[in-house]
């Protein structure tokens, strides 16, 4: 049995979010680059662990960037998979990042295609849907739970207020959302192993993007905050409704 | 130009507030374009659907099928390009909740059409179509430009009022080819009676210093109060105090409400990212440098355990 993991690059979670050439590019000075924590700690965790109860499986990496990639990826196959792909080009809009996923899965033949719920910094949700409708197979989102029986996996995903648990045959398409797993730290002998796996870097397929981003904005500053004495909720309560009238 | 919109049921077949929202979101671009606005239900819905054209909808196409009880993202994507065809509509508006983060982007590649997943503002069509969404958590925004024929937008749940007039919408079956579902949904929990977290507009958050999971109940009193959903912090999720679903931040959830009560969270740059849009932050901390002060709008810093029944008390007493 085959996983294919997809892995995207982000800037750290403290990272500061600032922007050059008039608003229109992500300011990457000084920034820390990690792997999307949803890639990591859901979907390639909870691809390990499979591995890890079905030794005969085989799991592959792949993400669509440039060369300033292959370190993260280096990291990601320390926590885990056998071997990672890399399509060598910049990453433009969720549909040119999935046409090039589906392009790898096309001719990988997996039974499996992991994706992280969303990026943090783009915050699409979208490239997993769009690698499953391109290559016309079974989509869940935002899964919490993953289980294999065979050729049927049993899938819990998040709804509004609750969770829905799904069966779906292979080979599927899910999106993996915090329950999945947990953050795994790799240890050194994983480390080790990383270096002499393969990193294959295959060329893109010709794919136009449909969107693009014309401009970045800062929410405006917040006022300051109004501190209110402990003994004197009564008047937390008149400015949240007299004031901010929320409640 | 015309607009079409995803109206999502819920279990009890009512309409969800959400696809509320994108029917009033999709009525005001279609107002913009100086077009029409019909919208599209595949769920079995309880609800007066003709009665929707208050939001100013004139034609709903109801797929009335047994097979589209079990939500399937790709049978539903199938029937949506379907109607989306036969209609001629070339703006599909999405709430961007579970059910629209699933079909969408499944409708994008469909379709070639480009999608602006997490939408806050009206598109602007003066000069191409732009519209502005939220991009690294709430940290920042970005105007995405949609250059395909077709556009689909998911509009995130709490940026757009709801908003209704008078009118009657004309439904229409819509006879549609339905494949065979390979998702096939077996068992649905949802916790009755209780707000969902995405939709809700008061949230009450707890942290690290509620001590332990036994201790809730004087959080769940104040939700309880303001008939807000429960969301909690990273650290309470994963040490399994609260559920995950309720987990709001960069890798959590991210939300938009009115209010946000935060009590005993310390504000990490990460949780801010997931509640940074609500409208008003209220942070009770007993920690005076607790970087979630500088988030707030208002804050009281003392010990929890006495402020929060006291403000409970307090909301009571209003009514």
């Amino acid at each position: 049995m085959k996983i294919l993991v997809c892995i995207s690059k982000t800037p750290d979670t403290t990272a500061k979010i600032a922007f050059t050439d008039n608003n229109t590019k992500f300011d990457v000075n000084g920034v820390q680059w990690i792997i999307n924590p949803n890639d990591e700690y859901y979907a390639l965790v909870r691809a390990v662990e499979l591995k890890e109860a079905n030794p005969d499986m085989v799991i592959h990496l792949v993400t669509v960037g440039a060369a300033d990639a292959d370190a993260l990826i280096r990291k990601a196959l320390a926590i885990g998979g056998d071997e990672a792909i890399r399509v060598n080009t910049e990453s433009e809009d969720s549909f040119s990042i999935a046409s090039q996923i589906a392009a790898v899965a096309r001719e990988g033949v997996y039974d499996i295609i992991f994706t992280g719920k969303e990026t943090i910094d783009y915050n699409g949700s979208s490239v997993g849907g769009m690698v499953a409708e391109l290559l016309d197979l079974p989509y869940v989102s935002l899964a919490t739970k993953f289980d294999l029986n065979g050729n049927t996996a049993t899938v819990s995903r998040e709804i509004e207020g609750g969770e829905e648990v799904c069966e779906t045959g292979l080979p599927v398409v899910v999106s993996c959302n915090k329950g999945m797993a947990e953050q795994r730290i790799p240890n050194m002998r994983g480390i080790m192993a990383a270096r002499t796996k393969p990193l294959k870097v295959v060329e893109p397929v010709a794919t136009d993007a449909l969107t693009s981003i014309a401009e970045f904005s800062l929410p405006p500053a917040k006022a300051g905050v109004k501190l209110i004495d402990a003994d004197n909720v009564a008047e937390l309560v008149r400015l949240l409704r007299e004031e901010a009238k929320v409640i | 130009m015309s607009v079409l919109i995803f109206i999502d049921i819920a279990d009890d077949g009512t309409v969800k507030k959400s696809s509320l929202e994108a029917l009033t979101y999709g009525r005001d671009i279609a107002q913009q374009a100086g077009t029409a606005a019909g919208a599209v239900v595949l769920k079995p819905a309880k609800e007066d659907l003709a009665g929707l054209g208050k939001y100013g909808i004139s034609k709903i196409y109801q797929v009335a099928n047994d097979a589209l009880k079990n939500f399937d993202a790709q049978v539903y994507t199938h029937v949506l390009a379907q109607v989306v065809q036969s209609s001629g509509s070339d703006i599909i508006v999405f709430s961007n909740n579970a059910d629209g983060k699933a079909i969408a982007p499944r409708l994008s590649a469909r379709l070639k059409a480009g999608l602006v997943s997490g939408a806050l503002a009206l598109p602007e069509i003066s000069n191409g179509f732009v519209v502005k969404k939220s991009v690294f958590s709430g940290k920042a925004f970005a105007n995405i430009k949609v250059s395909s024929p077709i556009k689909i937008i998911a509009l995130n749940p709490n940026a757009y009022k709801t908003e209704a007039g008078d009118g009657t919408a004309q439904i229409e079956n819509f006879d549609a080819t339905i494949p065979e579902a390979k998702v096939k949904v077996i068992i649905v929990n949802r916790q009755s009676g209780e707000v969902p977290l995405a939709e809700a507009t008061t949230v009450v958050s707890g942290g690290r210093g509620l001590k332990g999971p036994e201790n809730w109940g004087i959080v769940e009193n104040l939700a309880k109060e303001l008939h807000a959903a429960l969301a909690c912090s990273r650290p309470v999720a994963d040490a399994h105090w609260r559920p995950h679903n309720e987990h709001v931040g960069q890798t959590g959830g991210a939300i938009a409400p009115n209010l946000y009560i935060a009590i005993g969270i310390s504000g990490a740059i990460q949780h801010l990212a997931g509640v940074n849009r609500s409208k008003t932050i209220v942070v009770i901390n007993k920690d005076p440098e607790a970087p979630f002060f500088k988030a707030a709008d208002y804050g009281i810093v003392g010990d929890l355990f006495e402020v929060v029944p006291k403000l409970t008390e307090a909301i009571k007493q209003l009514k």
